[in-house]
């Protein structure tokens, strides 16, 4: 009797697992396939994109009006974005498949510099056109390419999850089409970057260029060091652990770090002229003793006592009992947004605890700033009627080419918000207009 | 003895105490510091309040000295006859304190409660008050709002920290600030997706999202170096990769070429 109520039992309850462990295979199934059809998607919509992209940027060339070139060219510019993103989506990582993206990005770039630009006046210059076609004949390679993949991928029934079981197991024998594909894509467009260097497409970015703010002599390991203990206010050099920058630095560096109980200390210095470029300090913040305004003073010293000259403030703000402060160079009253630096202070000491002169050192030169062609009064007719000017500087900054032009800036407001404008002040046109937050409810109080 | 010396020190205290409460205009006026645009705390409460209450600010009384701080105190300034500079310095505060009244207790009682309210004058405080806000009361009396950098939300910052905590809580301060900095870089280079959760979210960018550690919850100090990268630090000179030479499995980041190291990570280009 009890031998069968045992076996009923067991019974039961292999049945039981047995439905269980299919329904957690089911799920666990489900899962599997939403995360396939996600990548299914992107890497659909990207060969899709791609396509049209070809197309698009084929009609353009077509096109002689500037009426209708501009509104070409900005649709050409969302898609190279949707392609973008939707290579931002696939499993690949690890693949080196930045020159695609770099691609797509150089077509984004070029597209939206001619859009924006008034093209009845300054139609595109042969040169343009000859970056131009090079484009169009590479987004038609990667077509072709993408194409292929986009056929054995739906042929074979391929899956991006095996591709992503591939990669993470680092399986290379496997025949992977999926991935081989890719690699073929990356290959086709690797032929092509070479020859693209001189369009002037590429290095637009600001932020491409030497250190220019760097000057002076190359200092050895012991003015490193003695630099070290004051900026890091360490006394034993020993205790510094000192490292050489390598080859894919920007600028050789020296970094020197340091730790005890109480701190933990760090900071970057150049080799040659030995400009301290990151400082970062860190330890535990007693409770607030000085304002922000104090915090301001402490930083300003701190410029002064390492000779930066002509820094105006341009931005603080206190997170919980720290002060962060934000500096502009101020070149014969003209505000120089690329050449800026921060400072961290604590507000229980007053002593600083962060300083990056990063983008001053990349950026600072003294610039031939010319006298603006336009007053105040007439760039002020350049900012929309609504908006209620309460400030405004001399100001250069980057625009959206990367070139540095002088402008007017007008902070102003309109409702309750506050905007910060530039107009060109050479020619009145709206550089760049900006809303400004800073503030916001604290959820993690309030919940 | 003895006894009459301990009743002098017990009286001190009781001194104190009683000069305080006779004095309750003091205790409402500002502190000494001069108040300045970013900062946050109960004398930003106070100027809030005070400017709303003669009419020059509309915002919300929050405690962080934002732009419609800044521009009520100007045209404060502006309509006083004061030199206009947007900073409460100490005869500012004084023509403010001359000019309004800040009726603290009913300030701090809507804060506590997270009401909606006002502080305007000639208006009676009950009908400025819109009871039922739903927050909950908080501990202290500290600001509403926290200062965010331009163009991020504090909503931005706990996916970076996440981040930050989930790939790099075992190494020191400046490779936390370093790993966000990696991925503002990215944000930033054209390869990338151009803004913070693309960059994280990238599929098999960060072993911390692949593996769920980035749902763990971080601490403040992930936080502290999420802010610095937002503000502008970068110790690792503009890297795009970064990589743990002992567990890193893929060939293809070693030809990367190398800035840094910091701490356990190898930061490349």
């Amino acid at each position: 009797m009890i031998r069968w109520i045992i076996i009923a039992v067991l019974a039961i309850g292999i049945t039981g697992t047995a439905f269980w462990g299919y329904q957690e295979h089911q799920e666990k199934n489900a899962v599997l396939i939403q995360a396939e059809n996600t990548y299914q998607r992107s890497f659909h919509e990207l060969s899709y994109h791609v396509d049209l992209l070809h197309d698009k940027i084929g009609a353009a060339l077509a096109m002689n009006s500037g009426q209708r070139l501009s509104p070409q060219m900005v649709d050409i510019w969302r898609l190279t974005s949707e392609a973008l993103s939707n290579v931002g989506q696939l499993p690949l990582g690890l693949l080196p498949f930045n020159k695609t993206e770099e691609f797509l990005s150089n077509i984004g770039d070029f597209t939206y510099r001619t859009a924006v630009r008034n093209l009845d006046d300054e139609p595109l210059s042969d040169k343009e056109t000859n970056s131009f076609e090079a484009l169009y004949k590479q987004s038609g390679d990667i077509k072709e390419e993408l194409r292929q993949v986009q056929h054995v991928v739906l042929d074979n029934n391929l899956r991006w999850m095996d591709v992503q079981l591939a990669l993470a197991n680092g399986e290379e024998q496997v025949d992977n089409t999926i991935v081989d594909g890719f690699k073929t894509v990356e290959k086709t467009v690797e032929g092509y970057s070479e020859s693209n260097v001189d369009s002037p497409i590429i290095g637009t970015s600001s932020q491409e260029h030497t250190y220019k703010g760097i000057t002076g002599n190359k200092i050895s390991e012991e003015e490193v060091l003695e630099k070290g203990k004051k900026i890091l206010d360490v006394k034993d050099a020993n205790k510094l652990n000192v490292t050489r920058s390598g080859d894919g630095a920007d600028v050789p560096t020296y970094s020197i770090s340091y730790k005890d109980d109480r701190k933990s200390a760090y900071m970057d210095i150049t080799e040659q002229g030995g400009h301290p470029i990151t400082v970062l300090v860190k330890r535990p913040i007693k409770d607030k003793q000085i304002s922000l305004n104090e915090g301001m003073e402490k930083a300003q010293n701190y410029l002064a006592e390492y000779d930066f000259k002509d820094m105006d403030l341009f931005q603080s703000s206190q997170y919980d009992n720290i002060g962060v402060y934000s500096f502009l160079y101020s070149q014969d009253g003209v505000r120089v947004y690329s050449d800026a630096l921060e400072i961290k202070v604590a507000l229980d000491t007053g002593d600083i605890l962060g300083f990056t002169a990063r983008n001053y050192l990349m950026n600072h030169t003294e610039r031939d700033i010319p006298s603006p062609t336009l007053t105040e009064d007439e760039a002020k007719q350049a900012v929309n009627q609504n908006v209620e000017i309460q400030e405004s500087f001399l100001a250069v900054i980057d625009n959206d080419l990367g070139e540095e032009v002088l402008t007017y800036e007008f902070l102003g407001v309109m409702g309750n918000e506050t905007y910060r404008i530039f107009i060109n002040a050479m020619d009145g046109r709206e550089e760049k207009v900006e809303k400004l937050d800073g503030a916001e409810a604290n959820y993690a109080m309030n919940s | 003895m003895k006894y009459k010396k301990f009743l002098f020190f017990i009286m001190i205290p009781i001194l104190c105490i009683t000069l305080q409460a006779s004095n309750p205009e003091s205790s409402q006026a500002f502190s000494s510091q001069v108040i300045q645009q970013g900062a946050v705390g109960e004398d930003v409460i106070e100027l809030q309040s005070r400017l709303q209450y003669l009419g020059f600010y509309n915002g919300k009384i929050d405690g962080v000295f934002g732009w419609g701080t800044y521009w009520g105190l100007r045209n404060f300034q502006y309509e006083f006859g004061m030199e206009i500079d947007g900073i409460a310095g100490q005869s500012t505060k004084e023509k403010l304190v001359q000019a309004s009244n800040y009726d603290e207790q009913y300030v701090k009682e809507q804060i506590n409660q997270g009401n909606k309210f006002t502080h305007y004058g000639g208006t009676d405080n009950k009908n400025q008050s819109d009871q039922g806000g739903g927050g909950s009361a908080t501990e202290d009396n500290a600001s509403t709002s926290v200062n965010v950098p331009q163009g991020y939300s504090q909503n931005d910052i706990q996916l970076m920290a996440n981040a930050v905590y989930g790939e790099a809580r075992g190494e020191p301060y400046v490779g936390q600030v370093a790993v966000a900095a990696v991925i503002l870089n990215r944000v930033e280079s054209p390869t990338f997706p151009n803004n913070a959760s693309g960059v994280i979210f990238e599929p098999r960018a960060f072993t911390a999202v692949a593996d769920g550690q980035i749902w763990l919850t971080p601490n403040e100090t992930a936080r502290e170096a999420v802010l610095d990268a937002i503000n502008g630090w970068d110790p690792t000179g503009n890297a795009l990769y970064y990589f743990n030479p002992d567990t890193a499995t893929s060939s293809w980041i070693w030809t990367r070429p190398q800035i840094k190291k910091i701490g356990k990570h190898i930061y490349c280009k």
